[in-house]
């Protein structure tokens, strides 16, 4: 698979390392949230066939993090941001 | 042939005739031979859907088929139905790498897994079939001192727990594989632990063997049958929609891996898990190299050589979510690199297939098999890609709590909330990351 860098461009897939569902960007509050909603973001997933806002860090380049839209039915990639970009539109500092 | 509870008129009509009743024995084969094969018939048959069962079993591999047969054969139940989206046999027990093992650490697992083996010494006369079961023993090869400690204590957990094992050294090992790279600069061979009872077995057969076992006992086993919803009332199961029709039944198991999440989404479930893609290989046919399973133990490659000659062989998965049951090249290089670094001597054998299956890959590396917080509803799933050599104790765990509404003995730490209550499973240790397991 080849993952289109926002900033680098074309990059083999095999230069990231794979983290998971993008979801793990919003981690609860942990001054109020409880056991079990923090139970639910570490462990569950909605794991869905078709699109997949996932998580790779890309370690052997710019070590950035990026959010992938990837179909894993066809492994198609369809959009690829920095998350950074990602967290700022989420209203967060970084 | 012992009829079970609830069998109807129609089946053992069907069976007098010789048809899918008959039982397989050498004499029968000769008999068909001399006769030019014309008495062989279906195995099973192809049912229509009725309107309500008391137990539907969702997926038709192996650990659906055998859990509909444990529960017809050894729980005595009736009315129970298997329904497949595709064919009989059609995801992973038929796309995998066919080892059979029990050599796992932790308390957890490794009696679930002891349990499994000893049902695979005896499934053949059990189901009266031939699934090739081979105790050709299983070899994982040991390249550090520090290796060698953890394989030491691997061993100990084995036995035990009733399995066996055996610590090899080097010049033993020399004895089995002369031709393995001893010497190589980073990863040496200093021993292995060996598991002699562990092995291959014919992975198609087994799915067929139950389906046939099952049919024979009066389970429907309804292909293209695809459930598209479910029918829950007042925290109750009802039946499930299907692509032939909605579906009543007192308890619906849910034994769909790979497909999991898509699955329990009907009931609104998110599960503890991932859909990834393992790739699996097989060279073209060579001479008699390998009589066993060997694993090498610094990089992951495992690979035994079939009836036919064909190096089966694998590694890691591919490590990101996947429904695709195809892989990328990179992993195939990967495994490849392995295979070398342990036996040069495959280096100009042609790579005859790849082929790929989906692969629930759990929080911690464990399965589950357990009720939901639907009442009548249960899963099984989670089985990474461990699945094969569990399918017997699969089975029959499932159809125990199904049956009995409780876990089997040897599966009561398979539960949804280990991961709420901090009783993770995970024999790697590598936290909840699915893709490391």
């Amino acid at each position: 698979m080849i993952i289109n860098h926002p900033i680098l461009g074309p990059r083999d897939s095999q230069e990231f390392v794979y983290l998971g569902d993008a979801s793990l960007m919003t981690r609860p509050d942990g001054m109020t949230a409880g056991i079990e909603e923090f139970h639910d973001w570490l462990y569950n997933r909605d794991n869905p066939a078709g699109l997949h806002r996932e998580l790779w860090y890309h370690e052997q380049g710019d070590r950035s993090w990026l959010v992938v839209t990837r179909n894993t039915v066809t492994h198609e990639i369809t959009s690829v941001e920095l998350a950074r970009d990602v967290a700022r539109k989420m209203g967060r500092s970084k | 042939m012992r009829p079970s509870v609830g069998q109807h008129c129609k089946q053992v009509l069907n069976r007098s005739k010789g048809g899918a009743g008959m039982r397989y024995s050498g004499f029968r084969v000769i008999a068909e031979a001399l006769t030019g094969h014309k008495g062989w018939k279906p195995v099973w048959r192809d049912p229509a859907p009725q309107a309500e069962y008391d137990y539907i079993v969702v997926g038709g591999g192996g650990h659906g088929l055998a859990t509909a047969y444990y529960l017809a054969k050894e729980f005595r139940q009736a009315r129970i139905a298997v329904l497949e989206k595709g064919y009989l046999g059609g995801g992973s027990v038929g796309r995998n790498t066919t080892i059979i093992r029990s050599n796992y650490i932790l308390d957890g697992n490794e009696p679930f897994y002891e349990f499994s083996l000893k049902l695979w010494e005896g499934l053949e006369q059990d189901f009266n079939y031939n699934a090739m079961v081979s105790q050709r023993g299983i070899l994982n090869l040991i390249h550090t001192d520090a290796q060698r400690d953890a394989f030491v204590r691997r061993g100990n957990a084995m036995m035990l727990n009733g399995a066996d094992a055996t610590l090899l050294d080097r010049e033993q090992i020399r004895a089995m594989y002369p031709w393995l790279n001893f010497d190589n600069a980073r990863f040496p061979i200093k021993g292995g632990l060996a598991q002699k009872r562990g092995g291959t077995v014919r992975h198609d057969a087994v799915a067929w063997g139950y389906a046939r076992g099952a049919d024979l006992r009066g389970v429907d086993l309804i292909q293209n049958c695809e459930v598209t919803g479910m029918r829950i009332e007042n925290g109750r199961i009802k039946g499930v929609e299907t692509t032939r029709g909605y579906i009543g039944a007192k308890k619906v198991g849910v034994a769909v891996a790979g497909s999991s999440s898509r699955v329990m989404a009907h009931a609104g479930m998110r599960l503890p898990m991932e859909s990834h893609v393992l790739q699996a290989f097989v060279s073209e046919g060579l001479k008699p190299l390998i009589d066993g399973v060997m694993t090498f133990g610094a990089g992951h490659f495992y690979v035994s050589q079939s009836d036919k000659g064909g190096l089966v062989f694998g590694g890691d998965i591919d490590g990101y979510n996947s429904y695709a049951q195809r892989g990328n090249l990179p992993v195939i290089e990967d495994v490849a690199e392995g295979g070398m670094a342990l036996m040069p001597a495959i280096g100009r054998a042609r790579l005859l297939r790849t082929w790929g299956g989906i692969m629930d890959m759990s929080m911690d590396g464990s399965p589950i098999i357990d009720r939901t917080h639907v009442e009548g509803l249960y899963f099984n799933g989670g089985w990474c890609y461990g699945g094969f050599k569990a399918t017997p104790a699969s089975g029959w765990c499932f159809a125990h709590l199904m049956a009995k509404d409780e876990p089997h003995k040897t599966a009561t730490a398979y539960r949804f909330d280990r991961f709420l209550k901090g009783l993770m499973i995970d024999e790697k240790g590598q936290g909840a990351q699915p893709n490391l397991h």
